[in-house]
C-alpha cells in the first residue's frame, strides 16, 4: 500500500470538496501540478507511469470526496486510447465517447452525433470507432448539456469536423470497456466509503429517545451491513487493479468484471442504508450525502451495470464447467 | 467530509499476493485430491469441516506436511506460513473433502499453543497435531452461555497440584472422537463490573474420570455435537493454558483467525460446483447466467478479502473488524448458493442420494442454520463491526 500517494489523494480531493456541480478547473489543475491527471500514462503522454494499483487509490478519494474531474475517462481510457494509437495526447482533461455511436466518417472529417459523453463540454474527444482511434477537433464540434442522476455532465456531442485519425490493434474496444468498469469500479470503492462515513458521523449526533441513534442496535446492525458492503468494493476494485498490474487488463477480465459487479451491487445497498440512517435530511438538497449517493446510483450503471459484468462472469464460469470454475476463481489453472 | 472520512477505520487490510511457492503447493494438493477421488476415498460433500470426520484421509494429510504448517518444524511442524496454510485448506474445502477430523487441531489448537502454551505442551501436543493424530474440540458454549460467553459457569476450582472442573459445555463438535479440548471456566467469582476477569483455559483430556460425553444430534440426526459434563475433573497444573485469569483474552485474540477463514465462505461450494455441472448439461438462459456470475463475483470478492486478512495475520496484526465482515457476508452467501440451487435446477434435495448435487443440496439446506451461528452469531458479529466503527 502506498501511504504517501493516499495521504497526498486524499488531501487533494478533500480540499476541492464542495456541493457545486460541473467540471472543477482548480482541481484539474492540482491534479496536474501533482502528476495525479495522467497516472497511468507513460511519460512520454505526459503522464507518472504509476500502477493501476496506485490509479486505485487515487479513484477511490476522488469517489470518496465527489471529485468532479474526469480521471477515469483521462488516465485510464482516452489517454491510453490516443497512446496506443501513437496520437499525441492534447493538454486538458480527456473524454472518451462510447455506446449508441451514430457517426459518418471520410478520411479527415467525421459527422454524426455521440450521445451520453462524459464531461464532453469541458474536454477532448475521443472515441474508438472499429480499429480506428478518432481525436475530434473542438472547433467542429457542438455540445449539448446533458447529465447521469449525480449531475454529472454527460452530455450529447454532434460532430461535423475535423479529426485525427489512426488505428489500434484488434482488442482495443474490449480493452477500453474494462478500463472504464475497472476505473468506475474503484470510484464506487470511494464514493460507498464517503456514504458510510458521514451516516457513521451522522447517527453519532443525531439523538432521538434520549440517546444518539448509533447507540440503537437497528441502526448500529444497519450501518454493519453497509460497512460490510464497502470493505467488498474496496477489496474487489483493489484486487481487480492488482490483477491488471499482474496480467494486464485483458488478462484480468475475470477480476474486473468480478470487481465492477460487486461493486455496483454494492452501491446501492449502501446508498439505501445511508439514506434510511439519515432519515429525512438526507434527502434533502442541502445537505451533502447526495453528492456521494447519487453517484452510487449513477456510477453502478456507468461502465456496465452488475447485470452486464455478470453475465460476463457467468458465461466464463459455464464455459469453465464444474471442475474449472474453482481454478478460474483462484487464478491459479 | 474530510475528518469524517479520516475518522473511519480500515475496513479491510491491504491486498496480498500469493507467495511463488503457493502455486507448486497448491498443485500438489490438486494432484492429491484428484488422486484420492480417482480411488472413491471419498464424495465430496458440503460443510465438511463439521462432518466430514475421516482420520485416514487427516493422516494422509499429515504426512504430506499439510497439517500445522504453521507449526515451527522443531516441533514437528511445516515451519510454513499462514498464506502456504490458505492454499491447502481452500483447495480441500472446494474439493469438498473430508477434514473434520483436524478441522480444529490445525486452525485454532496449534497457533494457540505456539502462542500459550508451556513448552512441555507444545512437545506433547504439536508432533501428533502435525501428524493428522491427535484430534482437538473446543468447549466454550454451554447451556446457558451462547453468544454471551463471558457468562460461563463451568467453574474451576484450585486443588492440591491442579485444578478442578465442574461443569457443562456444549456444542462440542467431534468431543466424542477427539482426544482433548481446550475448555473456557470461571477461575475466580464473577464480577459484575468486570466480567470478562476471572476466566482461564484448560487442556482436558477427554477420557479423564469424571468426563461424560453426550450426543447431540444435529437435525439430520447426525451426530457432530456433544454435550460434554465435568463432575471434579482433576487438571494438572501443567495442562493450564496460558494464564490464569487471562482466558478471555487469550480467546479472543484466536478470533481473527477462526473468522476470516476460507470455510467461512465455501461450505456450500461444492454444490455450487455441482449446480455449474447441472447447467452445463444444458442450455442457459441470461438470467440463470447473471446468477451463477453474481454468485461468483461475489465469491471472488470474498475470497480476496479472506486472503487480505490471512496477509495482515502473516505480519501479525488480528483484524478483528474485517473478520467480522467476511464471516458475516461469508455465511450468508453460503446461504445464497444454497438458496440459487434450489431455484435454478429442478432436482429435489434427496438426502438419502449417495451423492452428487441431490445430496449436496440436502446437506446444505440442512446443515445451513449452522452457518450463521457458529464462531459467533451474525448479529454478534455486526456489533463488533459497529464497535470498530466507534458506535458502542
Amino acid at each position: 500500500m502506498n501511504t504517501e500517494l493516499t495521504e497526498l489523494a486524499d488531501s487533494v480531493f478533500a480540499d476541492a470538496a464542495s456541493s457545486d456541480t460541473g467540471f472543477d478547473a482548480k482541481l484539474w489543475a492540482t491534479l496536474e501540478e501533482t502528476g495525479l491527471a495522467r497516472l497511468t500514462l507513460p511519460g512520454d503522454s505526459g503522464g507518472s507511469e504509476a500502477s493501476f494499483a496506485d490509479a486505485a487509490i487515487v479513484l477511490a478519494a476522488a469517489g470518496a470526496h465527489a471529485a468532479r474531474v474526469p480521471l477515469v475517462e483521462t488516465d485510464l481510457q482516452a489517454g491510453w486510447l490516443l497512446t496506443s494509437a501513437g496520437i499525441p495526447v492534447p493538454d486538458g482533461p480527456l473524454t472518451i465517447a462510447t455506446g449508441d455511436l451514430d457517426i459518418a466518417r471520410t478520411h479527415e472529417r467525421a459527422s454524426g452525433t455521440l450521445r451520453r459523453v462524459p464531461w464532453a463540454r469541458s474536454s477532448s474527444v475521443v472515441m474508438l470507432a472499429g480499429d480506428s482511434v478518432l481525436l475530434f477537433d473542438p472547433a467542429g464540434l457542438t455540445v449539448t448539456d446533458g447529465s447521469n442522476v449525480a449531475e454529472e455532465p454527460r452530455d450529447t456531442v454532434t460532430v461535423d469536423g475535423p479529426v485525427t485519425a489512426a488505428s489500434v490493434g484488434d482488442h482495443a474496444g474490449t480493452e477500453l470497456r474494462l478500463r472504464g468498469a475497472l476505473g468506475r469500479a474503484c470510484l464506487i470503492a470511494g464514493a460507498a466509503r464517503g456514504a458510510l462515513a458521514s451516516s457513521v458521523q451522522y447517527a453519532g449526533e443525531r439523538v432521538q429517545f434520549g440517546r444518539p441513534i448509533g447507540k440503537l442496535q437497528a441502526i448500529q446492525q444497519q450501518l454493519a451491513l453497509a460497512a460490510s458492503e464497502v470493505a467488498a468494493a474496496g477489496a474487489a476494485a483493489d484486487a481487480a487493479a492488482r490483477a491488471a498490474d499482474a496480467d494486464g487488463v485483458l488478462g484480468a477480465r475475470f477480476a474486473i468484471a468480478s470487481a465492477k459487479a460487486r461493486a455496483s451491487q454494492a452501491a446501492g445497498e449502501v446508498a439505501r442504508i445511508a439514506h434510511q440512517v439519515h432519515g429525512a435530511i438526507g434527502f434533502t438538497r442541502e445537505y451533502d450525502l447526495r453528492l456521494v449517493t447519487t453517484r452510487l446510483w449513477a456510477w453502478r450503471d456507468e461502465d456496465g451495470s452488475e447485470a452486464e459484468w455478470n453475465d460476463v462472469v457467468g458465461t466464463m464460469a459455464l464455459e469453465a464447467g464444474a471442475d474449472g470454475l474453482w481454478p478460474l476463481i483462484t487464478g491459479a489453472p | 467530509m474530510t475528518s469524517t472520512l479520516s475518522r473511519l477505520p480500515a475496513l479491510v487490510p491491504p491486498p496480498v499476493d500469493l507467495p511463488p511457492r503457493a502455486a507448486e503447493l497448491r498443485a500438489e494438493v490438486r494432484a492429491f485430491l484428484a488422486a484420492e477421488r480417482a480411488a472413491g476415498a471419498w464424495s465430496p460433500r458440503a460443510d465438511v469441516w463439521l462432518s466430514g470426520w475421516d482420520e485416514r484421509f487427516t493422516r494422509e494429510l499429515g504426512k504430506r506436511g499439510w497439517l500445522g504448517m504453521t507449526i515451527p518444524t522443531e516441533y514437528g511442524g511445516g515451519g510454513a506460513t499462514p498464506l502456504d496454510r490458505y492454499v491447502v485448506t481452500e483447495e480441500l474445502l472446494a474439493a469438498g473433502a473430508p477434514v473434520a477430523a483436524h478441522w480444529v487441531a490445525d486452525r485454532q489448537i496449534g497457533p494457540t499453543l505456539m502462542r500459550f502454551g508451556t513448552e512441555a505442551q507444545r512437545r506433547k501436543f504439536l508432533p501428533g497435531i502435525a501428524a493428522g493424530e491427535v484430534y482437538f474440540g473446543i468447549g466454550m458454549s454451554e447451556p446457558d452461555s451462547g453468544s454471551d460467553l463471558a457468562s460461563v459457569r463451568t467453574k474451576a476450582e484450585k486443588v492440591d497440584g491442579g485444578w478442578e472442573l465442574t461443569g457443562t459445555k456444549v456444542w462440542t463438535s467431534g468431543a466424542h472422537q477427539a482426544h482433548a479440548f481446550f475448555a473456557l471456566a470461571r477461575s475466580a467469582p464473577k464480577d459484575d463490573t468486570h466480567r470478562h476477569a476471572g476466566l482461564s483455559q484448560f487442556i482436558v483430556d477427554l477420557h479423564a474420570p469424571g468426563v461424560q460425553i453426550r450426543p447431540i444430534p444435529i437435525i439430520t440426526g447426525a451426530h457432530h455435537f456433544n454435550e460434554v459434563v465435568f463432575d471434579h475433573v482433576f487438571i494438572p497444573d501443567d495442562m493450564v493454558l496460558g494464564e490464569i485469569g487471562s482466558g478471555w483474552h487469550q480467546v479472543t485474540s484466536e478470533l481473527a483467525f477462526e473468522r476470516s477463514g476460507p470455510e467461512r465462505f465455501l461450505s456450500t461450494y461444492p454444490l455450487l460446483a455441482a449446480l455449474i455441472g447441472e447447467l452445463t448439461a444444458g442450455p442457459v438462459d441470461a438470467g440463470t447466467r447473471r446468477e451463477i456470475g453474481a454468485l461468483v463475483s461475489r465469491l471472488w470478492a470474498l475470497r480476496r478479502m479472506s486472503l487480505a486478512i490471512a496477509g495482515a495475520l502473516e505480519s501479525g496484526e488480528a483484524p478483528e473488524l474485517a473478520a467480522a465482515v467476511v464471516k458475516d457476508l461469508g455465511t450468508r452467501y453460503e446461504n445464497e448458493v444454497v438458496d440459487a440451487a434450489r431455484l435454478l435446477v429442478a432436482i429435489p434435495p434427496d438426502p438419502g442420494a449417495p451423492d452428487g448435487f441431490a445430496r449436496l443440496l440436502a446437506d446444505a439446506i440442512q446443515h445451513a442454520p449452522g452457518f450463521t451461528l457458529r464462531g459467533g452469531t451474525n448479529e454478534v458479529l455486526r456489533g463488533i463491526v459497529a464497535r470498530g466503527l466507534g458506535l458502542r
